[in-house]
C-alpha cells in the first residue's frame, strides 16, 4: 500500500474544524468518493477534530491518499497531546461524554468508516486513525 | 475566512407572519452554531412566534455538535410555545446521521419549505382550536 499524496493541517480552533471538513472534502471529492462515503468521512472528521479542540488543547490531522493494488482510500490521522484517555472502552461508548456533548464522536466516528485505530493513554495524547476506501 | 473571534457574523431569522424562518447556508463553525441557537430563542420570545422553519438543504454536513443545536432549538422552542420543523435535509446527510447514531428525537422533519410550513401551520390551528374548545368549556363550567 502506497501513500499517494498527504497534507498535515493544524486543528487549534473552531475554524479549523470548518477548514478540516472542507479539506477532507475536497480530498474525498479527488478521489473519487460518491457522495454519502463523503458525508461520511466528512462528518467522522469533523467528529475527531471537535475532540481534539475540545478536550485535546488542540492537535493536527494528516490527510493522506492511499493506493494499493486494486482500491484507493483516504486515511486521516488525528493527533493531539493532550491528557490521553484512560478508559478507551468506555470512551467508545455511545452516549459517554466527559464534555457537554452528545458522547457520539468517537463511537459515531468509527461506524462511519472502515478502519478505525485509536491509541491513548493518560498524559500521553490521543491518535485516532481513520480509513475509508473506496 | 473567518474572523477569529468575531461576533458580527450571524444567520439571519426572518419574520414571515406568526413564524420565524431560518436558512442555513453556511459551514457553521461551533461558534456561531450556538449563536443562532441564542438569537433563536429571543426572538421567539420577542417576535411571540408560534412556529420556526429551520432550512438545512444546503448544509453538506450535520454532524453531532449541528445535530444537539436542531434538537436543542425544538426543545427550548417548544417550552416557548413554539414548534420547529427542520426542512430539506439532503438524503447523504440523512443516511450519515442515523449511522452517527443521531436521530434527531424530538425534532420535527419535512422535505421542503412548503411542507414544513404546512405541518407549521396544522398543528398550530390544532393547538389553537384545542385552547378555545378549553377555554369554552372552562366559561361553560
Amino acid at each position: 500500500m502506497a501513500v499517494v499524496k498527504h497534507e498535515t493541517r493544524e486543528i487549534r480552533s473552531a475554524e479549523d474544524i470548518v477548514l478540516v471538513r472542507q479539506a477532507v472534502r475536497a480530498w474525498a471529492i479527488e478521489l473519487g468518493f460518491r457522495l454519502v462515503d463523503q458525508t461520511k468521512l466528512v462528518t467522522a472528521a469533523s467528529e475527531l477534530a471537535r475532540n481534539i479542540v475540545d478536550y485535546g488543547g488542540g492537535g493536527t490531522v494528516v490527510i493522506e491518499a492511499l493506493n494499493d493494488a486494486e482500491r484507493r482510500g483516504l486515511r486521516l490521522r488525528f493527533e493531539d497531546h493532550g491528557p490521553g484517555i484512560e478508559d478507551v472502552d468506555t470512551a467508545l461508548r455511545d452516549g459517554y461524554t466527559t464534555g457537554g456533548g452528545l458522547g457520539l464522536g468517537l463511537g459515531g466516528a468509527r461506524r462511519l468508516v472502515n478502519e478505525f485505530e485509536i491509541v491513548s493513554a493518560p498524559g500521553r495524547g490521543t491518535r485516532v486513525t481513520i480509513t475509508r476506501w473506496r | 475566512m473567518f474572523e477569529s473571534g468575531s461576533s458580527v457574523e450571524r444567520i439571519p431569522i426572518l419574520k414571515m407572519g406568526s413564524y420565524l424562518l431560518v436558512t442555513i447556508q453556511v459551514d457553521m463553525h461551533d461558534r456561531l452554531a450556538t449563536s443562532l441557537q441564542d438569537d433563536l430563542t429571543a426572538r421567539i420570545v420577542e417576535t411571540r412566534a408560534r412556529g420556526v422553519l429551520i432550512d438545512i438543504s444546503s448544509l453538506e454536513v450535520v454532524d453531532s455538535f449541528i445535530g444537539r443545536m436542531l434538537g436543542n432549538i425544538a426543545a427550548m422552542a417548544r417550552v416557548l410555545d413554539a414548534e420547529t420543523v427542520v426542512v430539506g435535509m439532503r438524503p447523504a446527510v440523512a443516511i450519515t446521521l442515523v449511522e452517527l447514531g443521531l436521530s434527531l428525537p424530538g425534532v420535527r422533519t419535512a422535505l421542503n419549505v412548503d411542507k414544513g410550513m404546512e405541518l407549521l401551520r396544522g398543528s398550530v390551528e390544532r393547538v389553537a382550536k384545542v385552547n378555545s374548545r378549553g377555554r369554552r368549556q372552562a366559561r361553560d363550567a
